[in-house]
């Protein structure tokens, strides 16, 4: 009798559990759901706000806006053509500087370190990557800047001086310095992203390789290289989205002037540069107006940047490893 | 179950803490008056805070140098008690507020002319070889037009790089003003406001910006401001003045030029160029913007005593931050201006 009823009592215990548990896994999949969905209405609201914020700037130009070059607070007329063309062309430097610097390290540091290098390689590369973009700015202003100004540029003007992206006078707050600055900046995110994803390329696909005789070099390139190029892509698209959007660094070193220059050695702007500089002193509705859709366009580029990285991702690379993060 | 509602009825005791502890609870004792605008007397508007906060313990006063348009923005859609500009507001601005806004003027300051040459030449410079600089006409140190102002002078053939504010500022437009005041040419082409098109040269931001770069360029010119200038002893400039003198910036050159100036009812007035003897050209003066008629009966009282002290005790303050005081005769006015402000 007795012992019927404790195994009742355990039942209506386990049952009670049982049910708690379900509203437990419930609830907590409707949390992270509402979670994840946050991020999703964020970035909508934001679109929003940039596009009410811009109606008046849409309206007076139009399409005009993306391929006007001037930029005239006093007589109220706005473009962002030199300011969309400095932040591809910055941004674009940047990952061509960047990328095999990133892809060297992350291969040295996985394929060929030796074990008691490795993790402080790896705490060095990730410091890099928490200092503040303003210190970066200041440091390429006093440091790299006049360096770059007084001995590298310099020199590559006399050796590829025939090239129109290096013609015209030096300028040592330029394009250039923006992309050397942005790469700085991305070098860390684009290496430790690369390191996870070759630290998870199978050891069965290296043990392979070997075994059919191939040499360290034909390892790294033909079993690890090339099945995790996937994810290596998408470790340089988290890099060009940090690019695209850098603010502080650049405008401190890119001379900020809306212009189209050939010469990557001449000054120019970027799109979020230009806004941070210009919104402080902003009157007048049209001029804020103007200001609000640079952000929109900002956001447009951003997003097509990466549309076109995705779609690229699907026609070239293979199948392979994804990126982790 | 029981742990997650102990820990949310931590969180709530929490929070309460936190609220109560905020500054919310110290302002509730004391009367806040908040203003913001113009970064260029941030220095004087914040010792003016400070100062004030001796004399009427009940009010405290908060600036926030958010920039000028900031500021105009704000005192027209009445979120701050006080705006400040360096600019004056425009027509189209002043209708926008609903009801009358008052500029009164507070300190004046200058723009100088700095510069990177070998061996830091005293320079003497009139108003349009600077516009035509600025324009990215004239291009070498050694051009007869400088050359011909600076007999002895051993200028270099060097080229001269033009560094300008990037960032919307107060000082651009005393120094815009300036050269649209001196040449039809810029008047017409570029105009005065505090961002513009630039023709020519280079941008950077803040005062620090500009001085970073004219530092580092050789050849370089930019403008700056007078403190900024003198407390990081840059070189910089006599400018030619109106009287045709070549005139150094400093606080006394300055309150010639107010002297001097030409000063409307509204007080919505220019002081570069100002026709006196021994007034430096390229100054400018700073406004707080408020309205006429304040809504908050004790607040508008509080807000008229900080302005008569600030107009009368604050003045004093002005020279030791290297900021031009008002001359007697305007000061005059003001506190007379100061008076009609209605609670």
């Amino acid at each position: 009798m007795q012992a019927t009823a404790t195994t009742q009592n355990m039942n209506a215990l386990a049952g009670q559990r049982l049910s708690q548990r379900k509203f437990g896994d419930r609830a907590f999949r409707w949390f992270t759901l509402l979670m994840a969905l946050s991020v999703f209405v964020l970035i909508v609201l934001i679109g929003v706000k940039l596009a009410s914020g811009s109606q008046l700037a849409l309206n007076k130009f139009g399409w005009h806006f993306l391929t006007g070059t001037k930029w005239d607070p006093v007589h109220e007329n706005f473009g962002a053509l030199p300011q969309i063309y400095g932040t591809l062309v910055s941004s674009l430097i940047a990952i061509v500087i960047a990328v095999p610097l990133s892809i060297a390290t992350a291969v040295f540091l996985t394929e060929l370190a030796p074990l008691w290098m490795r993790q402080p390689l790896t705490i060095f590369i990730e410091l890099l990557a928490a200092v503040p973009s303003v210190i970066l700015g200041l440091w390429g202003m006093y440091v790299l800047v006049p360096w770059l100004h007084d001995h590298f540029y310099p020199s590559l003007k006399g050796t590829f001086g025939y090239l129109a992206i290096f013609s015209g006078p030096i300028s040592g707050n330029c394009m250039l310095s923006a992309g050397v600055i942005l790469a700085i900046m991305i070098v860390p995110i684009i290496t430790s992203v690369s390191r996870e994803i070759l630290r998870s390329v199978p050891g069965l696909q290296r043990e392979a390789a070997y075994a059919l005789g191939a040499t360290r070099w034909e390892v790294t390139r033909l079993a690890v290289l090339s099945y995790a190029k996937r994810g290596l892509f998408g470790a340089v698209i988290l890099g060009l989205g940090r690019a695209l959007g850098e603010t502080m660094a650049v405008l401190m070193v890119i001379g900020n002037t809306p212009q189209i220059k050939a010469s990557i050695l001449a000054p120019g702007t970027t799109l979020a540069g230009w806004s941070a500089l210009q919104f402080t002193e902003a009157d007048g509705a049209l001029y804020l107006s103007s200001l609000f859709e640079l952000g929109l366009v900002l956001l447009g580029v951003t997003v097509l940047v990466n549309a076109l990285a995705q779609l690229m991702l699907k026609t070239f690379a293979g199948p392979g490893v994804k990126p982790q993060h | 179950m029981n742990k997650l509602f102990n820990k949310i009825g931590t969180l709530a005791v929490l929070a309460t803490v936190a609220v109560g502890c905020g500054p919310q609870e110290k302002a509730s004792a004391q009367l806040l008056i908040n203003g913001a605008g113009a970064t260029f007397p941030n220095p004087i508007y914040q010792k003016w805070r400070s100062e004030y906060s001796k004399v009427d313990p009940g009010v405290q006063i908060n600036y926030n140098s958010i920039g000028s348009g900031g500021g105009k923005q704000q005192i027209i859609a009445g979120t701050v008690d006080f705006g400040a500009s360096d600019g004056p507001m425009s027509d189209e601005d002043l209708a926008k507020a609903h009801g009358k806004i008052l500029h009164i003027p507070t300190v004046a300051g200058a723009d100088v002319f700095t510069y990177n040459l070998p061996g830091d030449p005293k320079l003497k410079i009139d108003g349009p070889t600077i516009a035509d600089i600025f324009f990215g006409n004239i291009t070498k140190w050694n051009d007869p037009r400088i050359a011909g102002q600076n007999p002895g002078v051993n200028l270099p053939d060097m080229d001269i790089v033009v560094v300008h504010r990037a960032d919307g500022s107060g000082t651009t437009y005393i120094w815009v003003d300036f050269l649209s005041s001196v040449s039809k040419d810029w008047e017409a082409k570029v105009g005065r406001g505090t961002a513009v098109s630039w023709p020519a040269g280079q941008g950077a931001k803040g005062n620090e910006g500009v001085t970073g770069m004219v530092k580092q360029t050789p050849g370089a010119v930019g403008y700056v401001e007078l403190i900024y200038a003198k407390q990081n002893k840059l070189p910089f400039a006599d400018i030619k003045n109106a009287a045709g003198e070549y005139i150094a910036p400093d606080i006394d050159s300055v309150t010639k030029a107010l002297a001097a100036a030409k000063i409307p009812d509204d007080f919505r007035f220019s002081m570069v160029n100002a026709a006196g003897s021994g007034a430096y050209p390229i100054a400018g003066t700073t406004w707080l913007l408020v309205y006429e008629t304040q809504k908050d009966p004790v607040k508008g009282r509080k807000l008229v005593e900080f302005l008569n002290w600030a107009l009368t005790k604050g003045e004093g303050m002005a020279s030791a931050l290297d900021y031009a005081p008002l001359p007697d005769s305007l000061q005059q006015r003001v506190l007379e201006r100061i008076k009609t402000i209605k609670y």
